[in-house]
Order: C-alpha cells, then structure tokens, then sequence
C-alpha cells in the first residue's frame, strides 16, 4: 500500500515539475507566525502591526530572492501544546518555508523541539528563556530578543555602582522569575561580594497579593529592591508601594518595566528613578529608529510598542537570513542565519553562531515622570554582544551537537 | 512581632475583596443552585464598567461612590440580561449544563471585553484621597484599604437585613432551602431567579469597581477571580452568607501571614485550606447537607448496549479512522490524533461522572500526572516509550486511589469543587516546581522512538490504545461493577442497605478514571514532544467536562461522539478566526440551550422516537 502511494506520489510529482520550477521564481517565500494573540493581545497585537509593516517594506524593495514574503499568523491561545499542532498545520497544510514566533517561553520552547525534530527552521522572536538558546538549543532554532540572562546582566551591573548593600527581590513564582532573580543574585555577589540578600518574595504569576507582598517587603528594610513582576501584578504592587512608601529612599532595579506594554498602564503612578530595562519608543533619535517610528505610526495612528521592534527586526532578520542562505533549503537556511548581520530599527544585529542567539540589545535607563505618564530617561543602547558571557561558558551549557 | 498588626490589616482587607467577589456567587448558588462560571466576567466587566463611569466623572470621594453605585447597577442589568437570555432556557437541564452555559458566556464576555475597550489593561487614575495612608506602628496603611476592610462587614449587614427583614428575602431563603416548595406555594420563580441573578451579578461589579483603586481593569480578572471565588464559597459552604464572610476572613488573614512565613506558598496555600476543611468539614464551614434534589431520585435512564444500526456506524467510523493515514493528510493526521486522545479522555470523565455520578472538575490533573509520570520517567530513568506509557495510568491510578479517600465521601458541588481544588494543586505544583517538572517550560524532546516516529504509526498506537481502552470501560458499565455503580448513584442508601459498599465502589471508579486519563495525557505528551503545567489548567477541565457534556451523559457514545465534535470544531475556529472564542462560546451556548441532553442524546431520542411512535 504505501509503496504504491510513493509512486503516485512521485510520478504526480514529475508531471508536476515544470510547473513547480516555473511556481519557484515568483510564488511568495511564506513565514509561518504563531503567537499568543488572545492571551498577551497587549503585547502580541503591536507585534503583528510591525510584522505586516516589515513584510510591506521587504516586498517594496523587491522582496527576497526576487520572491516576495507572506505572513500566515496563527493563534496558540497560551498552549504550548496548540502551538505545536498549529505548526503542523503551518508546515503540513500551508506549505510555510520558515517558523517564528512565540510570546511565551513554554511556547518557543515547544517549537524549537517541533523544529529540531522534524528539521525545520524556527525563528523566535520574543521568549526570554535561556535554555532555548543553551540548555535546549538546538540546530535549527534562533532566538532575536535579549535573554533574561542579558536583561539581568545589565541590571546587575548597574545595581553593582549603587551602595545598596542589603537586597531583596520580588519576582512571580515560575521559571523566567526565578532565572531572573537567580542571574541577578549571581552576576550582583560576583562584583560586589559585600552585598547581601535578605528576604524574597514569590507571588504567583497574575495573582500578586499586593498589599502583603509590600508590607512583607517593607518589614526586611532593604537599600535595594530587585523586581521581576510585571503587567497586572506591577500594577498592583507598584500602586501598594507607592501608598505604603516602600520605595521611598530605597534603590530599586526593575526587569522589563522601562517597556511602554508595561509603563504606561501605570500612567502618572509610574515610579521615578527605577533602574530598569525597556524601550524609550519615539524617544529614540536615530535616522533608523525614526523611519520605522514614522513609518508605524503613519500606518496604525499609535506610537511603537517593545513588541512592535521584536516583530519588525524578526521580520528583517528572517529576509536577511534567507538571502544570505540564497534559497529556503532547510540546511542551507541554517546556515544562512548563522552569523547573519541585518540592520533594525534599534541598530545593526547578528545571529550568534556559537548559540543562535540574537545580539538586538537593551535599552536601560531610569524612569521618570513627564506629562502625567512614565518614561524613560538617561538611557542608553548596550549592544547584546557585550552582554553574552564568553564563549566557554556557553559551550558548557548548550548541547554539543546543537 | 511588630509586623503582625500591619500585616493583619492587611490581611482584612484581602478578605473584604475576597467576600465581595464571593457573596454574589453564593446567593446565586443557593438559590438557583446554578455554578455560575461567569461570575468572574461579570466582576471583570464591573471592573472596565467602573472605570469608564469613573474616569468620566469628576475626582471626588462623593462622585467616586455615585459611580460605583451606577457600574452596579449597569452589572445588576447585564445579569438580567443573561438571565433572562440563557439561563431561564437551561434550569430544566440537569445541573451542569447551566455549568456549560455559563462557560460559553465567559468565552463570548472575554471577546467582546477585548473587542470594547482593547488589550491594554485600564488603571483607574487615583485622585489623591484615594493615595492617602495614616500610620500605623510606624508602618504605612492606605486609607483605601481601611475603607475595604469596612466595606465588607457593612455589604453583609446589608445583605442580612435584606434577606431576614423582608418578604423577598424571606422567598429567598425559603428557595434556598426548597425551591420546590416554594414553587408549590405559589411564588413566581422567574421573577426571583431573575431578581436573585440582578443581585449577584449587581454584587460582582461592585466588587470589580471596588477593586479598581488597587488594582486595573485587565481581561485577566475573570479566571483568576472565579477559582477565588469558588474556594470562598466551598470553604463557607454553599448558599450561606456568613460562611463566605468567615472564610473570606480565614483565607486573607492565612494569606496574610504565609506571604512572611514561607513566601513560596502563595498558591498552594488557598487550596490547601480549601481541602482540609472539607475533609473534616464535608459541608463547608456554615454549609448544611444539601437538600437532596427531588428530580435525583428519579433513576436515571438505564444506559443499554447500542442499537444494531449504532454499532454497525460505529464499526464503519472505526474502519474509516483505522483508514484515514491512506485517506488524511499529515496536518489531519494529528488532529486525528488529538480526537483519539480525546475520545479517551472524555470517556475516562464519563465513566467516573455518568455512570458514577461524581463530576470531575478537575478532570485535567489525571491528564497531567499521567503525562508528567511518562515525561519524567522518559527524563530521569530513560524509560522507553513502553514503559512510559506504562508508568502514565499506573501513577495517575495511585494518586487516584489516595486522592479517592478524600473525594467519595463528598458528593454534588462539594464534591466538583474539591477536584478542582486537587487539580489546582496539582498545576501549582508542576508549574512552581521548577527543578523537578521544568515549571512552564515544561519537560521536553519527549519523541516516539525511530519505530513509532512516523505520524501514521503513532496515530494507530494512539487509536489502538484510546478505542481499546474505551471498549474497556464500556465493558465494566455492563458488569456486574458497573450496575452497582450505577445503583450507588441513583440512590446511596438503597445501594447500601443491599450490601453494597458504596464508598469502595466509587472510590475504585475514580481509579479507573484517573488512569484512563492518565494514559491519554502520556500519548498526548508523545504527540507534542513535551509536558506542560497547561495540560492541567483550569480551561483543559472544562475542555473535559465540555466534550462529555456536549455528547451527553446518558449514552455511552456521548463522549465519543463530544470529543469528536469539540476537536474539529476548536480546530476549524482557531484556525480560521481571531474571534474563536467568541464563536465557540456561542456555539456551546446554542447547543446547549437546543440540545439539553447532549448531541449523541439528542439524536438518541430522535432515534427512539422514530421507533416507539
């Protein structure tokens, strides 16, 4: 039976050939896009803007390989498990030459052990987790954004000139939380051994008791605060500390918060002087950064979110990647994006070869208050180069044959 | 010891939201005796509802409390709505077919929230009498706070006068005693129910608008509010006013104090205290024994083999499935895949739920400890697929016959509640435990070996494993085991005064069960090359109990047939719209208002209708 299906196969195969040659040179290379549109529509609706936006701006100059790009996007409602059948459906049914995608660690993780176990290439945009890149890196998987690692590293490093010495951390209980914290407390004790952590708090993702976590906090009399919760349980916490003053006289050194996705809910409750990561959006200056700012908000009336630079640098680096590799072979491609140079918005990034990561770097500043809402000030672009431990250390954490 | 008084307060005022969210879902329960899963979207719309009321008027204490006041009323009148709507079509149904209703409610509510007032969450700007704190040994306290911890005490007063000092109230209580005979008496039920439903959902704005200076309006509030509001309620006892206050007060000032004691709990915590007392409190704190039900003693239909005709359709459904790697592209072949594992899911819910009579609500957590049994032997021993699928129906049966001393001693809502309280615990612990189940990130490179790699051989173990398990439990529902089951739930006590051991019988019915469960949730992770704290989430129960529901209960095909449909139609939606949830929620809302018994009950009755005429 199967053999015989082979055969049908093949021979419909041959009588199609001529067709498909002809097909090949101008039929659209298709990117394959899963996200969490209806669970994270926050920062996924921005995303998928910029996305649309990158792919007309790539088919303007001609697209790629004289081919032009078509973006199929899909939901994953929040479920790992979906997001792996809808890339069947990508890969099977729609015939996409290239996967990406993913707000949500569990989510790019899950694709990335889709990809290297049926050999197609997948770009992730947006998920922090390390081990996509080390622990579970694999050959056919690449990351764009700063790591929880490379977002830590910086913090850690200016928390290292404050005099705080005795620190506590706040972060929701799960793994991107407590990497964060666990990056912090190690790369903040290497530079600065006199510091000490004295108390921890791990509410539950999305269900931050806030009054009692700060009053818990305030009770440890720390110098330093290190905070790891965002979205809805920032809200809440900042909303309790800012009554209850708990971080008045007090440093504090704040992952992601410096996104507008997350800054601006707090409008004119935005903390002042936190030393976070983020994306200063309109504030930025460079001719680069202004085209894509202008161009974005000519076309969806609003101003550029941290999701809309993933989703259109992702855009640019999965052209730059396939240009480079001159075809959509699975083999070629990989090798293609291994090491690729493209340019965004935020400046000029690569591919990593020795772990796939990308090396978009971060934006760390202060906050501060202007016109009623939070902004960034006193920020500046650190190149993710700078921010990657050296080479050994990620050899010793990825899988040799990745 | 300085920290306790602030932290006390603290704790107060957690509890007064945690009343709040929780009083409208009990007076609701009692009455109706609906579980009214939308209680938590009608707080999430009290919340966006305040805040456009409240970012409208201007910054005052006294504007502040007229604003509250209309967002109530606006959710008092969309409770009506829905009333009125949905549910009058459904009180005829059994129980947990308003259950389902409400569900599709949340799902149609979480789209058009999204489609009103868009994805960024909504703080309410605070004017600054709502910043203002006074001290308190030497700590801060927000006023706002204070105001909470009044506020809660003074909605009980209330509600007690209403309830003990007038005529309606008085029908309430009558109702939520015997609503039968308040119906005998004379009273129009349909102005109660409806008025009942105004009052809690009238009560579940204000506690979303209350929240508002503390919190923001998001799209997030509506599941992680009603598993509150659930354990509030279980813990106080279903119906009882006071016993929601007190355990509202258990559960905030035990928050409270955790967060400082051991920091890790947060989650745990709640369900913890949700499970002891109903251990030594089956009832809840303040709950009495449940009226039993009048229309339950009438047996239930006996469930007979199929006619000829269904088994010979079911025999042709089996060859086109055994068929369809021939027949169906790749992508279908793992959505096929997804409807074998499915099918034995549902079947596993309905075993323990139709035949059984004890609705799971928590019927993912034997899912997701089969699945974790099989990921983590396949990670720390090298099991190889075999054995793993092995091990899934053995753990989750173990943990089921623990589990089961707790559980069969408990029956209706208390009995649902207490599996999703085990279920949470269960997802809590595989999604904080990061160093054993890899938390979110889950276990992965979970593959079949290089023989089963081939997606048509995988989907035939799949089919082979989930038909044949499935024709198992059909067997044991005409054993002699199954008719003692059945004669265990149709009446507990005739049941036992003929020596039946009722206990045992149903304690060795959630084994079969959860092992069933546990075997699809190992060839699920297989499918996807992992395991993820999602397979045990809230949303993945409903799933369950949606399929089974949505087949029917009183037929052995129900599940079947109800995996079947769910799976192609989640597919078909998700792929094809952004508003999948809106139309799904729709279309269960439909189904269940034209086909009370099932879909495969419906068309059993067209059948005999055809036949007995």
């Amino acid at each position: 039976m199967q053999v015989t299906r082979r055969l049908l196969l093949g021979a419909s195969g041959a009588l199609a050939l001529p067709g498909l040659v002809r097909a090949q040179g101008s039929a659209p290379i298709r990117i394959g896009e899963i996200n969490s549109y209806t669970t994270q529509p926050a920062f996924t609706l921005p995303y998928r803007n910029a996305m649309q936006l990158a792919v007309e701006a790539v088919n303007a100059k001609g697209g790629v390989l004289g081919r032009p790009l078509e973006l199929i996007t899909r939901d994953d409602a929040g479920r790992p498990q979906d997001a792996v059948r809808l890339a069947g459906e990508l890969v099977n049914d729609q015939k996409v030459d290239i996967l990406a995608g993913a707000y949500l660690s569990n989510v790019g993780l899950a694709l990335s052990e889709y990809a290297a176990q049926n050999k197609r290439i997948y770009v992730g945009g947006e998920p922090l987790t390390d081990s996509i890149v080390w622990e579970r890196g694999n050959r056919y998987t690449f990351r764009l954004r700063p790591s929880t690692y490379m977002q830590a590293a910086i913090l850690a490093e200016e928390a290292a000139r404050l005099p705080a010495k005795r620190w506590v951390t706040v972060s929701p209980n799960y793994e991107f939380g407590q990497s964060g914290v666990k990056w912090f407390r190690q790369l903040l004790t290497a530079r600065r051994p006199d510091v000490t952590f004295v108390g921890e708090q791990w509410p539950a993702l999305g269900r931050v008791d806030a009054g009692a976590t700060v009053q818990a906090l305030e009770q440890m009399k720390p110098d330093g605060i290190f905070n790891v919760l965002f979205g809805t349980d920032l809200t809440n916490f900042v909303r309790q500390g800012n009554t209850r003053g708990l971080f008045e006289n007090r440093a504090v050194v704040s992952l992601l918060t410096g996104e507008p996705e997350y800054l601006d809910p707090l409008g004119d409750e935005a903390p002042e002087g936190w030393i976070v990561t983020g994306y200063p959006g309109e504030a930025i200056d460079t001719p680069a950064h202004k085209a894509f700012a202008s161009a974005y908000r000519g076309k969806f009336n609003a101003k550029p979110m941290c999701g809309s630079l993933v989703g259109y640098s992702l855009i640019l680096s999965i052209a730059a990647g396939i240009a480079r590799a001159e075809s959509v072979n699975m083999e070629k491609m990989v090798e293609g994006f291994r090491g690729v140079g493209f340019d965004t918005p935020a400046g000029p990034v690569s591919y990593r070869a020795i772990d796939h990561q990308g090396t978009l770097g971060v934006y760390v500043g202060r906050t501060a208050l202007k016109d009623g809402a939070g902004i960034m000030a006193d920020w500046r672009y650190i190149d993710g180069k700078d921010l990657l431990p050296d080479d050994a250390f990620v050899r010793k954490l990825r899988p040799a044959d990745a | 010891m300085d920290f306790i008084i602030p932290q006390l307060l603290t704790g107060l005022a957690g509890a007064s939201s945690l009343f709040l969210v929780a009083v409208g879902l009990t007076i609701i329960f009692g009455v109706t005796r609906i579980v009214n899963f939308s209680h938590g979207s009608l707080m999430m719309l009290g919340a966006y509802i305040g805040w456009s009321i409240l970012t409208r008027l201007p910054r005052d204490p006294e504007w502040f409390v007229l604003g509250i006041a209309a967002t109530v009323l606006c959710t008092a009148a969309i409770g009506v709505v829905l009333e009125v709507v949905v549910l009058r079509r459904v009180y005829r149904a059994p129980e947990l077919f308003q259950l389902l209703a409400t569900f599709g409610v949340v799902l149609i509510l979480q789209d058009v929230t999204l489609w009103i007032w868009g994805p960024v969450e909504l703080p309410l700007p605070r004017p600054r009498w709502l910043r203002g704190f006074v001290t308190i040994l030497d700590s801060r306290f927000p006023v706002y706070d204070l105001v909470l911890i009044a506020v809660g005490p003074a909605v009980l007063g209330i509600l007690w006068l209403v309830m003990n000092r007038t005529r309606w109230g008085t029908l309430v209580r009558a109702a939520t005693l015997d609503r039968e005979m308040v119906a005998a008496l004379g009273v129009d039920q349909r102005l109660l129910f409806t008025s009942v439903f105004a009052l809690g959902a009238g009560l579940a704005g204000l506690g979303g608008a209350l929240s508002l200076p503390n919190a923001s309006a998001n799209l997030q509030i509506d599941l992680s509010v009603i598993t509150d509001a659930f354990v509030v309620v279980v813990v106080g006892g279903l119906g009882s006013l006071a016993g929601a206050f007190v355990a509202s007060l258990l559960i905030g000032i035990l928050q409270a104090f955790g967060i400082v004691l051991v920091p890790q709990s947060t989650l745990v915590l709640v369900f913890l205290v949700m499970a002891v007392v109903l251990v030594f409190r089956p009832n809840g704190l303040m709950g009495r024994p449940q009226a039993e039900a009048r229309e339950a003693t009438l047996a239930a239909p006996v469930v007979r083999p199929a006619p000829r005709v269904l088994r010979i359709l079911g025999a042709v459904a089996l060859l086109l499935a055994v068929a369809a790697p021939f027949l169906a592209g790749d992508y279908y072949l793992t959505v096929l895949t997804d409807g074998a594992v499915a099918l034995l899911f549902a079947t596993s819910l309905h075993f323990m739920m139709g035949p059984g009579g004890m609705a799971s609500f928590g019927h993912a957590a034997w899912f997701g400890i089969g699945a974790y049994a099989a990921g983590l032997m396949s990670q720390w021993l090298g099991a190889p697929m075999p054995l793993a699928l092995l091990a899934a129906p053995l753990a989750a049966g173990i943990v089921a016959a623990l589990f089961g001393w707790f559980v069969a001693r408990l029956s209706g809502v208390y009995l649902s509640m207490l599996t999703l309280a085990f279920a949470q615990i269960v997802w809590a612990v595989s999604f904080q435990w990061v160093e054993v189940t890899g938390g979110d990130n889950g276990l992965l490179g979970l593959w079949p070996p290089g023989w089963a790699r081939d997606p048509a051989v995988y989907y035939w173990i799949t089919l082979a494993l989930s038909v044949g398990v499935a024709m198992l439990l059909r067997r044991m529902l005409y054993s002699p085991y199954g008719y003692a089951l059945r004669a265990a739930r149709d009446s507990a006590v005739r049941a036992q005064s003929i020596g039946l051991d009722v206990q045992r019988l149903r304690i060795v019915a959630l084994v079969v069960a959860g092992a069933a469960a546990g075997l699809s949730g190992a060839l699920f992770s297989y499918a996807k090359g992992g395991v993820f704290p999602t397979y045990i989430s809230i949303p993945h129960s409903v799933e369950a109990l949606l399929m089974v529901l949505l087949g029917g209960l009183q037929t052995v095909a129900g599940p079947i047939v109800g995996a079947l449909v769910y799976t192609g139609l989640a597919d078909i939606l998700v792929r094809s719209t952004d508003l999948w949830r809106l139309v799904l929620g729709a279309v269960i809302v439909l189904l269940v208002v034209a086909f009370p018994e099932g879909v495969a009950g419906a068309a059993r009755r067209l059948w005999l209708r055809g036949r007995e005429a």
